[in-house]
């Protein structure tokens, strides 16, 4: 029974973890799936995180957090259509701009108006998303098997938890039956086509950037405003990149990268629960080892080793219009 | 569609452009500066004051850029050869790792002018292993060079810090980082040149590293426009089908430059690790690797471009920290907002202000933009 409860305990951690992750890789998934590369999810996360819980702290309501965590990160996002639509500028190079950009500012900025060492002030309770506990939660926790599993697996979270599961249908319903979607598939695929049937190819490619923008924007409030109480420097720590990775690994389809999040958010989860303990059959695993085994898979996916990871073909490629 | 931009004379393009670009960057950064409620422009003065004020400040400057003229270079050498490395971050890790094994067996039996050349080429080795792995799996198994190299800087940087908290570091020891290296891992410091010209300085850590990386710029040029080698990585990076139709192998071109690039990233690792710090720790990178990306950018991929660029980036990181001392509410994290600014201006949104100029050359003189300029006169 205790490695029953103990292995709830992990599940319940993956899901957590693999939250931000999802949401950041569904972001991705937007922008990539129209043609637009955007390895700037990490710092889009990161101003959401930001802008999210300084808006928290000083008009204590979450809800305006939220908002303007999603606003801030658009904002962003729409920087990078700027540069990469608009201007046909290098997509890498932009979302590396962006990523620098975010780092250094939530820094400065946190400091100059909170002078708590680029931290956030703490939230207060009304001031973050509190768990919410499924009618009849408490009743069966002691029911064996399913009562620990509904309790706290899955009831108990906050609501940008539940948000988050429920946009992998339904983002894989914008994609797949939509026009829309339809239209967004296309334009990552063969541009000229879509413009040929005389559908702008940069509002389409803007409109999926303002998904990514609003969906990086709920992660990053997610970071911040439920994870933890408050933003921390750094506080996405790489998070973008293993999201980019999951994206890789899912070959950019939305139920995949749901359990390519849930597979990197359970290693995650594994290596704080083992902390170097060992493992009955493997002996002791090096924590930095789980933490490397994300971009170890990734590496060996895109190498073909394991099925092939065919990204979206006109992928990185700015659209000019024949003249 | 050859390309959506007309020809400009030479020297707007290489001079007046990136000012222009470079500007905007450094307004933009000013508009931050305001945000937090500092006066810019006081800013500014204390900035380069810092860096070029006294000698001290001159050889941290120097110090720094030599960090960054090796980073700006291995990002060049790939992309000219059309690859994007991001992963110099982790090929410089990398790169230490080389150099620890050579100074931990060596230090103490060899004088700095064997242990050296030695470090170079362990350094230059392991930091070109590790470009090569990526540049493999782009060349054969068609992975794409950017999300290679990010997964690797972050592979590198587990193995480091699983080195150096079990491996490497010595026994009794709390701190993640290896053993203090003695007597041959000591290189010599540069700071009597600035001193030749009356300046005082107080223990500056700017050494013969800066001399190296001279040499390399030099060698890159050398490499680039010069052999045959170069010839086809630009050929290549031009169009790759051009290069496959002329008879180019790809996977020679793309290793070789990718190993290049990996192997200079790598010896950047030799100025903070034997010209200052005198041992591995857990990120002495620290971001130089990134900070490549807009050396590179900046110099528009010349070595003379770069050598100036990294230079700038040096005076930032030195006027920066003296920066954050006056004014505690600009803290050193302005340089990482001034980077990703000239990395989005200079970079991303280089050709923002080409038709306007195009436009206001076109109407002073009308031939500027037209045959002769691409004949390569000029106005």
């Amino acid at each position: 029974m205790d490695i029953f409860i103990a292995i709830v305990q992990i599940l319940d951690s993956t899901i957590r973890l693999s939250v931000p992750l999802l949401l950041a890789c569904l972001a991705g998934l937007y922008s990539e799936r129209a043609g637009v590369f955007d390895i700037g999810l990490e710092g889009k996360m990161l101003v959401g995180a930001f802008a999210g819980a300084s808006a928290a702290a000083v008009f204590h309501s979450a809800f305006i957090g939220l908002g303007m965590a999603i606003l801030m990160s658009v904002a962003f996002a729409m920087v990078h259509g700027f540069a990469s639509i608009t201007h046909r500028g290098n997509q890498i190079v932009s979302g590396v701009a962006i990523n620098f950009i975010a780092a250094g500012s939530t820094i400065m900025l946190g400091q100059a108006w909170f002078q708590q060492g680029g931290r956030t002030p703490a939230l207060q309770p009304g001031e973050r998303f509190e768990a919410i506990v499924w009618p009849g939660a408490d009743a069966v926790r002691d029911v064996p098997i399913l009562g620990p599993i509904y309790s706290e697996l899955i009831s108990g979270h906050s609501i940008l938890v539940y948000i988050a599961f429920l946009m992998v249908p339904f983002t894989w319903w914008v994609l797949y039956r939509t026009r829309f979607g339809l239209r967004m598939r296309a334009v990552g695929e063969n541009p000229a086509a879509v413009d040929t049937a005389g559908i702008s190819v940069a509002w389409l490619r803007y409109r999926a950037l303002i998904c990514t923008g609003i969906l990086t924007g709920i992660a990053g409030a997610y970071l911040s405003m439920v994870q933890n109480g408050g933003f921390v420097k750094d506080m996405t720590a790489g998070k973008g990149y293993i999201a980019l990775a999951a994206l890789i690994f899912a070959k950019w389809r939305p139920v995949n990268a749901m359990f390519a999040c849930l597979l990197f958010g359970f290693l995650d989860a594994a290596s704080i629960r083992l902390q170097g303990s060992p493992l009955p059959v493997i002996g002791k695993v090096p924590a930095q080892f789980m933490q490397a085994l994300p971009y170890v898979l990734t590496v060996i996916l895109l190498a073909g080793f394991i099925g092939k990871a065919i990204p979206p073909r006109a992928g990185g490629v700015p659209y000019v219009k024949e003249r | 569609m050859s390309t959506p931009y007309a020809k400009l004379p030479a020297w707007a393009d290489y001079g007046l452009i990136p000012l222009i670009n470079l500007s905007v960057a450094f307004i933009v950064a000013g508009l931050v500066v305001v945000l937090v409620g500092e006066n810019p422009f006081r800013a500014a003065v204390i900035l380069v004051e810092g860096a070029f004020g006294k000698g001290t400040g001159i050889a941290f400057t120097l110090f720094y850029a030599t960090t960054f003229i090796f980073t700006g270079l291995s990002v060049a050498v790939a992309a000219h050869c059309s690859l994007f490395n991001i992963g110099t971050e982790g090929q410089a890790y990398i790169g230490g790792l080389g150099i620890a094994l050579v100074c931990l067996s060596l230090d103490s039996t060899l004088p700095w002018w064997l242990l050296f050349p030695l470090a170079i080429v362990a350094s230059a080795a392991f930091g070109a292993l590790w470009g090569f792995i990526p540049a493999y799996l782009q060349a054969k198994r068609g992975s794409h060079i950017v999300i290679t190299t990010i997964m690797f800087n972050f592979i590198a940087a587990s193995t480091m810090v699983y080195l150096l908290v079990g491996l490497l570091k010595p026994a009794g020891s709390q701190a993640p980082q290896t053993r203090n290296f003695v007597g041959g891992a000591e290189l010599p410091k540069l700071n009597w040149v600035i001193e030749l010209f009356g300046a005082k300085i107080r223990s500056a850590p700017l050494n013969i590293c800066f001399l190296l990386a001279l040499v390399m710029a030099f060698l890159v040029w050398l490499l680039i426009w010069r052999t045959k080698l170069g010839y086809e990585m630009r050929t290549y990076g031009h169009s790759p089908k051009a290069a496959r139709y002329a008879g180019i192998s790809e996977t020679r071109i793309v290793l070789t430059a990718m190993m290049i690039s990996g192997a200079l990233a790598g010896m950047m690792a030799l100025n903070p690790v034997m010209g200052d710090q005198h041992n591995v720790a857990i990120d002495f990178v620290s971001g130089a690797g990134y900070v490549g990306i807009a050396v590179a950018l900046m110099g528009r991929l010349h070595p003379v471009g770069i050598v100036l660029a990294a230079i700038l980036f040096g005076m930032l990181y030195q006027g920066g920290a003296e920066l954050s001392f006056e004014m505690p509410s600009i803290t050193r994290d302005m340089i990482v907002i001034i980077q990703g600014l000239v990395i989005l201006f200079a970079g991303a949104l280089e050709h923002m202000f080409r038709p306007y100029i195009q436009a206001i050359f076109a109407s002073f003189s009308p031939k500027s933009v037209g045959m002769e300029a691409i004949k390569g006169k000029g106005a």
